[in-house]
């Protein structure tokens, strides 16, 4: 079946979640295609995964306040969550709050909503950020939201496990504070991700080719997760797939 | 003893150059209570959004009403950055306070507490703390080898302000799940609430309602405001209206759009009169 890019980037971040030690995945603000991804792998799981997307009420158990995802993260009951950024760089320290020298900024972004905590307590962060260009993946941010590695001497149970883009996979090893390649999404190269990426990456001998989404997946996706999805970002489910919503 | 007012009324409490806390976008934002606070050309507030700012925010900002912002993000999630916000930011319009969402919790949660300080996992090494200089980062006071912690001085707002679907006539509000709203008010100096209605029964009369409400004894005033959370939606009683919101972000990207805005949508026939 012919797919869009969006749907490839959901099938890839679900096979993320597919895994023994996740059981409650959260997702945060302006996260549509995570979100879906969520939605994606609980319905792989046969809805053995925890899914809790905050902002609203669909698909939201939570019942005590903004604070709820913060308490439970810090206790370790959240195991993955998702975080993007305006600028990440080769140590997977991120930028959510713009371009510039702090605070004289050139461009201002939303900010660092609860990244610089969930970077330190949910133990599988995935990164997101489709746009794989140089003026996002950078040597090193204009602002640390959160950074990708810590001291020995501080507390820290979370970090990063993997990076999605347009492009590709990359996984992120703490030891070393390197990203690595994965695999590279069907129709591109390696050289493409070379040539767009401002820091250092492992490169494998052999990369593979990421896996297409299945036609099963696709038609569970279109069918079931798309309506869902849609309560939390109508816009996001318009736009990749033509459902209609009152808001 | 809670009041009960009307909407022009109760924005007539909040002086300039008050501290006002607003609750995130998806649900019981006080909109015409944010709509009152333009049209009496409020000055010099301190905005605090716990913890995501949005279109009512990014309204105060460009009607010139706020001095400083603390927030975790101000956006207008799907439609995209409050402009408004980004550009009065970039030109130092206002002062941000750039924080995280779990650090306005916990800052709320120590003025709840009473006590001066909370501490909160996490965050050191990030830009944010670099930048905050109230923030401290200490090592385990306790001595138990636990590494260095951060602390954070506690926030109490002047007021925190909110819409709510229902309140009843001794003053007691509906807030549901929504139970950030219980550690705003109870943070808060003072709580001013919008409603979409007023009932004749008693919300703590019944176990069930009562898990959901906030009790009077922290609530200031009450205004009735049918639909006060337009365009923005309210838990139960209406959707956000998706095509006045992109109308919004449309207009907000440019002064004279947003100038425009505030003529039709907000100032009233007088104060059009006026410009």
């Amino acid at each position: 079946m012919i797919y869009k890019l969006e749907e490839l980037l959901i099938s890839v971040a679900a096979s993320l979640l597919n895994t023994p030690n996740i059981q409650h995945v959260a997702v945060g603000a302006a996260s549509p295609i995570p979100g879906a991804a969520a939605l994606l792998a609980q319905k792989l799981g046969a809805g053995k995964l925890d899914v809790t997307i905050i902002h609203g009420s669909a698909n939201n158990a939570f019942s005590d306040g903004g604070r709820e995802l913060f308490d439970c993260a810090g206790q370790g009951r959240v195991h993955a969550f998702f975080l993007g950024g305006v600028q990440i760089d080769g140590q997977a320290n991120i930028n959510l709050v713009g371009t510039g020298n702090y605070p004289d900024l050139e461009r201002r972004f939303p900010g660092s909503f609860g990244s610089a905590y969930m970077y330190f307590t949910v133990p599988n962060v995935i990164l997101f950020r489709p746009e794989h260009s140089r003026r996002v993946f950078v040597e090193k941010v204009d602002f640390i939201s959160a950074p990708g590695v810590s001291d020995p001497g501080i507390q820290r149970n979370g970090g990063p496990k993997a990076l999605i883009t347009e492009l590709c996979l990359m996984s992120f090893n703490t030891e070393k504070a390197q990203f690595k390649l994965e695999s590279v999404h069907p129709g591109h190269s390696v050289e493409e991700v070379l040539d767009n990426t401002g820091f250092d990456i492992d490169i494998p001998k052999n990369v593979p080719t990421t896996a297409a989404p299945s036609d099963e997946h696709l038609k569970l996706l279109r069918a079931q997760i798309a309506p869902e999805i849609a309560k939390t970002y109508p816009g996001f489910a318009a736009n990749v797939f033509n459902i209609k919503s009152a808001a | 003893m809670t009041t009960f007012l009307d909407v022009s009324e109760l924005a007539d409490l909040i002086p300039n150059g008050a501290h006002i806390a607003i609750p995130p976008e998806y649900s019981f934002v006080p909109m015409e209570l944010v709509r009152g606070l333009i049209r009496r050309y409020t000055k010099n507030l301190s905005v605090l959004c716990v913890p995501i700012g949005g279109m009512a925010v990014d309204l105060l900002i460009g009607a010139g009403c706020v001095k400083q912002i603390e927030a975790a993000a101000v956006s207008l999630g799907e439609n995209g950055l409050a402009p408004r916000f980004t550009d009065a930011v970039v030109s130092k319009k206002i002062k941000m306070k750039d924080s995280t969402c779990p650090a306005i919790h916990t800052a709320l949660q120590a003025s709840e507490k009473g006590v001066p300080f909370m501490p909160l996992g996490g965050i050191i090494g990030s830009d944010i703390q670099a930048h905050r200089d109230d923030w401290r980062v200490v090592d385990d006071p306790l001595g138990n080898g636990n590494g260095p912690i951060l602390l954070l001085p506690a926030i109490q707002p002047d007021f925190t302000i909110f819409h709510s679907p229902l309140a009843d006539r001794a003053g007691n509000v509906w807030v549901g799940r929504r139970r950030e709203l219980l550690t705003m008010a109870h943070a808060a100096k003072q709580t001013l609430v919008t409603v979409e209605r007023i009932t004749d029964g008693n919300l703590l009369a019944n176990e069930q309602t009562a898990a959901g409400t906030m009790p009077a004894l922290y609530i200031n005033a009450i205004a009735e405001a049918e639909g006060g959370a337009k365009p923005l939606g309210l838990t139960d009683c209406y959707e956000r209206d998706g095509d006045a919101i992109r109308y919004y972000a449309a207009q907000a990207k440019t002064d004279s759009g947003f100038d425009d805005y505030l003529a039709q949508h907000i100032y009233t026939n007088t104060q059009q009169a006026a410009q």
